[in-house]
């Protein structure tokens, strides 16, 4: 694993559907520029910068690191651009603590963003390369059927995905970053919005956000105020077109997830962790994630959910921010869980805190199910 | 830093027409020759570059994980960045020491846009995208600068000779003949010569660490010094004759503490060569670009990657004793990267 990694600063922009008043390189600087304030550092401070976006279509700047260098303060320092689709906030965040656990950098800032509000992500998703056919409309409509199977093969009752959309929702009331609130939601108003793709219903889908997510990495003998320690960190990707692939539970989720467990030490991630922050772009990916993470046997996830085992208050609370359903800067999504980890750990989550976590998860994925990120934040040094 | 090696290096036949093979398939014959030179079926970490907008798609690094099978699945990134920062970021994860091999490869299909056009998309959306410049075009600001700064349109024809010459004897590259004396200006004062063909190709590194190394390889391609600058965006800020970026990479990455026997520079301009030069303080004795280079054939988001290779190929030969590969990305060379490595 390397030299220590410590996450030192976390900043975020307030996610919303249109962020008018500012352009991309004002939103991706507004959230570095909180994070080098949380660590009390400057742009100077920094060694790299490691920025992370979905794909370039969906604001049509093609390589925006050239363009953002500025405003990121990069000029005349290394600057990386990560891609690897939903997956990439986290990816990003483990390319940044990759440059300090190797020793070539000592700060680094990792930002990661999308504006959607800037083209159409749906569309942008469904034009497909040449020669090939597009199977879907967007990402809803490719991971419909993964879901159905996943409720046809563990008997889950179809009322489950509601439940996390209506659990991730309320959290969002405490998050004052999130996108989406819904004072009062319920299970009743979730499953009176239309049908999207069955069986996911509108208020069980992710939204399209702007905003950005940023955080300032430091290694060992430059940490500073209160330290998130990186104790596993983890990258799996399996090819999308293998006959026999299980998408509804991906061996390379449960690869990434048994790497990240081995190198922080974690036995039994619901008892050894205290909480996670998980992709979940729709509702049923709560259960389903449940059990490829190993948090539930095979066939079992949904009846954690369904007790409330996951809730703010239950025994292992996820996506206490509200996750991916109440806030979805795509490119920053990933990024945002894992920062939202570190700030678990860090004790500065605010009223969204699980009183004295001490380990958390951060999760992405992204793909055909097909690419994951992980890392293991700690309020102990490794 | 951990002793790490360049131990293989595959590209393919490049070509400037669409020869109907998707991206997967240019890649697949690539990845398999630097598996059958180092032997290995799986790599510690794998990482590559590629760009959506060549094939106006998201995801084309998707269908390449296909092509290398990610089957069992394996520790792998994307750069949407030439391949040489994929080579950096696999470089940087065999620091940490517990890997020793690391599969590194990037592609382009150019054939399927119009790349100079499509750049105009790399710009600030607000303020430059709109002035509606195309690469070449913005090339030839920076061609202008460097012949106001004393340069002369006498060096950018020689190097076009030079490097088509070299091109054409390099079986990898285009087959492109002597520039024609009568040339008339695309972009003043650029003629169609002195900017780098559209080309379809792709290119894959192995790099090993330590004895792992030694065992892959005869005679590795151990990397000394590596590093990457960027410089502000904006045309108007910079010197555009005197790129900062690419002489503090070749400070940051010890270009200068010998001598270099070859230099495989990112030139996909003429005058760009010149200008690498002086940046990043190559003797005048080193032999530049003997692969012909950018101008010979320019996979975009391999073509980097593969003058790390080339320079690597010289060290694992023999041929040369300590080399040189650069890299560029952005508009105006905006972002350089710089790789030494030594036998």
């Amino acid at each position: 694993m390397g030299d220590r990694c410590a996450v030192i600063g976390v900043g975020q922009t307030r996610y919303m559907s249109k962020r008018r008043d500012v352009s991309i390189a004002g939103l991706v600087r507004e959230a570095a520029l909180r994070a080098l304030e949380d660590a009390g550092l400057t742009f100077a401070d920094v060694d790299a910068v490691v920025i992370g976006k979905a794909p370039d279509l969906f604001e049509g700047v093609m390589m925006p690191e050239a363009y953002l260098a500025d405003a990121l303060g990069a000029a005349g320092k290394p600057i990386m651009r990560v891609h690897t689709a939903g997956s990439v906030g986290g990816s990003t965040a483990l390319v940044g603590a990759s440059l300090i656990q190797g020793g070539v950098h000592e700060r680094v800032l990792v930002v990661g963003f999308e504006k959607q509000s800037e083209s159409n992500a749906t569309w942008a998703l469904t034009t497909h390369l040449p020669f090939s056919s597009s199977l879907v409309v967007g990402a809803g409509g490719y991971f419909a059927p993964h879901i159905r199977e996943y409720i046809r093969r563990s008997g889950a009752p179809p009322h489950i995905g509601a439940l996390v959309a209506v659990k991730d929702r309320l959290n969002a009331l405490k998050n004052p970053y999130a996108h989406l609130r819904i004072p009062g939601i319920t299970r009743e108003l979730v499953e009176s919005t239309p049908m999207l793709w069955e069986p996911i219903r509108y208020l069980e889908t992710c939204p399209s956000s702007d905003g950005a997510c940023a955080m300032v990495l430091a290694a060992e003998h430059k940490v500073t105020g209160t330290p998130a320690w990186v104790h596993g960190a983890a990258m799996r990707s399996e090819t999308m077109m293998r006959a026999g692939r299980d998408t509804v539970s991906p061996q390379a989720g449960k690869d990434c997830a048994a790497d990240v467990y081995r190198q922080a030490g974690i036995a039994d991630p619901r008892r050894d962790l205290d909480v996670a922050e998980v992709y979940v772009p729709f509702s049923w990916y709560e259960p389903m994630w449940l059990e490829n993470l190993g948090f539930a046997t095979e066939g079992e996830g949904w009846k954690l959910t369904e007790a409330g085992c996951t809730a703010l208050d239950g025994d292992i609370p996820w996506n206490p921010s509200g996750g991916v359903l109440s806030s979805n800067p795509i490119g920053a999504s990933g990024l945002i869980r894992f920062a939202e980890a570190a700030l678990q750990v860090r004790g500065l989550a605010g009223e969204h805190q699980v009183p004295g976590a001490r380990r958390a998860l951060g999760h992405a994925y992204g793909g055909g199910a097909q690419f994951f990120a992980m890392w293991i934040v700690g309020s102990e040094k490794p | 830093m951990r002793e790490v090696a360049v131990v293989a290096f595959a590209q393919t036949r490049h070509s400037a027409v669409d020869e109907g093979l998707s991206e997967p398939e240019l890649l697949l014959p690539v990845i398999r020759a630097v598996r059958e030179s180092t032997g290995l079926r799986s790599f510690g970490f794998t990482c590559s570059g590629s760009c959506d907008y060549l094939a106006g798609a998201p995801f084309s690094f998707v269908s390449a994980l296909d092509a290398i099978g990610a089957w069992p699945p394996i520790s792998e990134s994307h750069v949407e960045m030439d391949g040489a920062w994929a080579l950096y970021e696999a470089w940087v994860r065999l620091q940490h020491g517990d890997i020793d091999t690391a599969l590194v490869y990037g592609f382009g299909k150019s054939t399927q846009t119009d790349p100079y056009e499509l750049m105009t998309l790399q710009l600030d959306p607000y303020y430059l995208a709109p002035l509606g410049l195309d690469e070449i075009s913005y090339a030839a600001l920076q061609a202008r600068a460097w012949l106001d700064a004393g340069g002369d349109e006498k060096t950018m024809r020689e190097v076009v000779r030079r490097s088509r010459a070299a091109g054409r004897a390099n079986p990898d590259a285009l087959d492109l003949p002597d520039p024609p004396g009568d040339e008339s200006h695309l972009v003043e004062p650029l003629r169609p010569s002195d900017v780098a063909p559209v080309t379809d190709g792709a290119a894959a590194v192995v790099l090993a660490a330590g004895d792992r190394a030694r065992e892959l390889c005869e005679r590795p391609a151990w990397i000394t010094g590596i590093a990457h600058r960027i410089d502000p965006h904006y045309l108007g800020m910079r010197n555009l004759a005197r790129p900062a970026s690419a002489a503090d990479a070749a400070r940051a990455a010890g270009a200068g503490k010998g001598a270099i026997d070859v230099a495989e520079l990112h030139v996909r301009y003429s005058h760009e060569e010149p200008i690498l030069r002086e940046a990043l303080g190559i003797p005048d004795g080193t032999v530049v670009n003997p692969s012909g280079g950018p101008l010979a054939a320019n996979p975009i988001m391999a073509a980097g990657l593969i003058r790390i290779g080339e320079a690597a190929r010289r060290v694992m030969s023999g041929a040369a004793v300590r080399a040189l590969g650069h890299a560029t990305s952005g508009p105006c060379l905006q972002h350089n990267l710089v790789t030494v490595m030594e036998g």
